[in-house]
């Protein structure tokens, strides 16, 4: 039985089956609902399979085809790809059963029923191919999978609005995986390969290598909406429905940051980063502030977590100034641990803001007024939500900014604590905010009932991004097999 | 100058003239033909690393990623003209500039 398990290439079942459901939900509309939630169901299971194959057995790489690895694609599961796997597959899970609810069976939309199902699976069998992917060329075509699928999500709703979101954001995607091929390119003309590991090995520190980083480095930026390069998050990511919402902001943007990571750490550790790393940090100090202030001016709740987003993303990239000398390991584990524990918050916020939306009847802040009476709850669903957000123990935000804060210290960048700090503060009043509004002494009229559906695994997922802090320590763990960095995790300051 | 450097000259520039043209342009026809001048131009850059293989033979994996993007950017370009389309017909104007209030309620 063991050994069933732990033989199985289960990573890449977690690919082909969403991308065959995704077939056969667009073939079979009727069966859709069904066939979308075994599949969500099953992913889970396999992500478990997947870490129990690689814990107790060494899982060697997989080349498809068995070609030599400049020809044949190279598939493998180090640390880093089996924890976004995990957290895709939790996260994911949590939104199809929400989406039953969001997207009822018998509606005169049917159309958006029909096709949220394939394009949701086809992005989650991309997001998995792209976490596995050791490739630069297949990294590439993995991410115009996932924002191909991400476009016509936010198209979903149909509305003029909607529309002008998703063509902007088609052409934003395009513009940053053009850059991004083209340093593919460049550096193909150099090494003649494009695996990652053999790159890292052999890649030295010339001004052609630098060309090529930045325009992969930019290309990525500009998927992964850091500032001043976000312009195009907070349209695309409000006026998609919930479920999409908290589809982009919780995975969407997070595949272009591991491709990210992954560029850093493995390809380009031996050319001299440090002006760009400081760049990246101020852009994503930037961020944290401006994307907070953003946030607590907005009226719609939707458009308050699109920009808390814009700012948690500026968390991200304090990794690269951070990641340097005995604190490499401390900063890197804190950046996948905020990619972790924000896919599950965000995640939830959206998905509750759809709930709160759907029972109040408005998406507008001062139109909650009252709300926290009858819809309660849900509302203090949304905080413990937020709590990882803002990032109060014991949340996952809560020991990723701890690692920051260490990292920071030991290598001597006192100004991000700061900052890391003020971005707390004002998270906190954001949230705030909206409590504020919510628990108003208003009388309100009763509201429609909805389906458990859209309560219960918001709920549940709101819970587990609370205490993602006490249990991450097997998270953290199982990222760090294969990782590109091998220090303490924590550096110690001692008299 | 030898024809590899020419290519991917050539190349760049029609990405350059591409990423300009995308950026400064509001007519949405001539936004998406930009992004396929931007990705003809990486294609070239590519085409022109093929050459450069051992014993005159071209090398034939750029070739092979060439024929991927391709593909690629031919799903891009139809999604994008069925959404230009789309607005089109909706608002009756040719560019992004819908008016930004947005219309969640």
């Amino acid at each position: 039985m063991t050994e069933l398990i732990v033989q199985q290439n289960w990573f890449v079942w977690m690919t082909l089956l969403p991308l065959g459901a995704a077939v056969a939900t667009f073939l079979a509309p009727g069966q859709a609902r069904w066939i979308g939630l075994t599949t969500a169901l099953f992913l889970p299971f396999c992500a478990l399979a997947a870490i129990a194959a690689t814990v107790f057995s060494t899982a060697q790489p997989l080349t498809v085809g068995n070609w030599p690895t400049p020809l044949g694609i190279e598939l493998r599961t180090d640390g880093l790809a089996l924890v976004m796997l995990a957290v895709t597959a939790l996260v994911g899970f949590i939104i199809s059963c929400y989406a039953l609810g969001y997207f009822p069976p018998r509606q005169h939309h049917l159309s958006r029923t029909h096709y949220f199902w394939p394009l949701w699976l086809f992005l989650w069998g991309g997001c998995n191919a792209l976490f596995v992917s050791g490739d630069l060329f297949n990294l590439y075509v993995t991410l115009e999978l996932v924002s191909l699928a991400s476009v016509a999500l936010i198209a979903l709703e149909g509305g003029k609005a909607a529309l002008a979101a998703a063509l902007r954001y088609l052409f934003i995607g395009l513009l940053g995986s053009l850059a991004y091929l083209l340093g593919v390119g460049i550096l193909y003309a150099t090494y003649a390969t494009l695996d990652i590991t053999l790159l890292g090995e052999i890649i030295s520190d010339s001004r052609l290598n630098h060309a090529a980083m930045s325009l992969m480095i930019a290309g990525l930026v500009l998927k992964s909406a850091l500032f001043p390069l976000h312009f195009w998050l907070p349209q695309a990511h409000t006026m998609a429905p919930a479920p999409v919402s908290a589809v982009l902001s919780a995975l969407v943007v997070k595949a272009a940051y591991v491709v990210l990571l992954r560029l850093w750490f493995e390809v380009f550790p031996a050319l001299d980063t440090l002006a760009i790393g400081h760049l990246l940090g101020l852009l994503g100090c930037v961020a944290i502030i401006w994307g907070s202030l953003m946030a607590l001016r907005q009226e719609r709740l939707k458009l308050l977590i699109a920009y808390s987003t814009i700012a948690q993303i500026g968390y991200l990239f304090l990794v690269f100034p951070l990641a340097r000398g005995e604190a490499m390991a401390g900063a890197w584990v804190g950046g996948v641990l905020l990619m972790m524990t924000h896919a599950c918050g965000k995640a939830a916020m959206f998905l509750m803001a759809g709930t709160i939306h759907h029972t109040a009847g408005s998406d507008r802040i001062s139109r909650l007024a009252g709300a926290g009476g009858p819809i309660g709850v849900q509302v203090v669903v949304f905080t413990l939500a937020a709590a990882t957000i803002i990032g109060l123990p014991p949340s996952g935000g809560f020991f990723a900014k701890w690692l920051f804060i260490n990292a920071a210290l030991a290598t001597g960048q006192w100004w991000y604590i700061a900052i890391i700090l003020s971005g707390t503060l004002l998270a906190a009043a954001y949230i705030a905010r909206v409590l504020g509004w919510a628990f108003l002494d208003v009388k309100r009229s009763s509201y429609p009932v909805i389906p458990w559906v859209m309560k219960w695994p918001p709920l549940a997922l709101s819970v587990i991004a609370l205490v993602f802090g006490l249990i991450a320590y097997a998270p953290v763990q199982i990222a760090l097999i294969g990782a590109p960095v091998s220090v303490p995790l924590l550096v110690e300051f001692g008299p | 100058m030898n024809t590899v450097s020419l290519y991917a000259g050539s190349g760049i520039i029609l990405f350059s003239l591409g990423l300009h043209a995308l950026l400064i342009r509001r007519h949405l026809l001539r936004k998406i033909l930009a992004a396929n001048i931007m990705g003809s131009g990486v294609f070239m850059v590519f085409i022109a690393m093929g050459a450069r293989g051992e014993s005159g033979v071209a090398d034939p994996v750029p070739q092979a990623m060439v024929l991927t993007g391709i593909v690629v950017s031919l799903c891009f370009t139809a999604v994008a003209i069925v959404l230009a389309v789309r607005i089109n017909k909706l608002t009756g104007c040719t560019t992004l500039a819908v008016d930004e209030e947005s219309s969640i309620d």
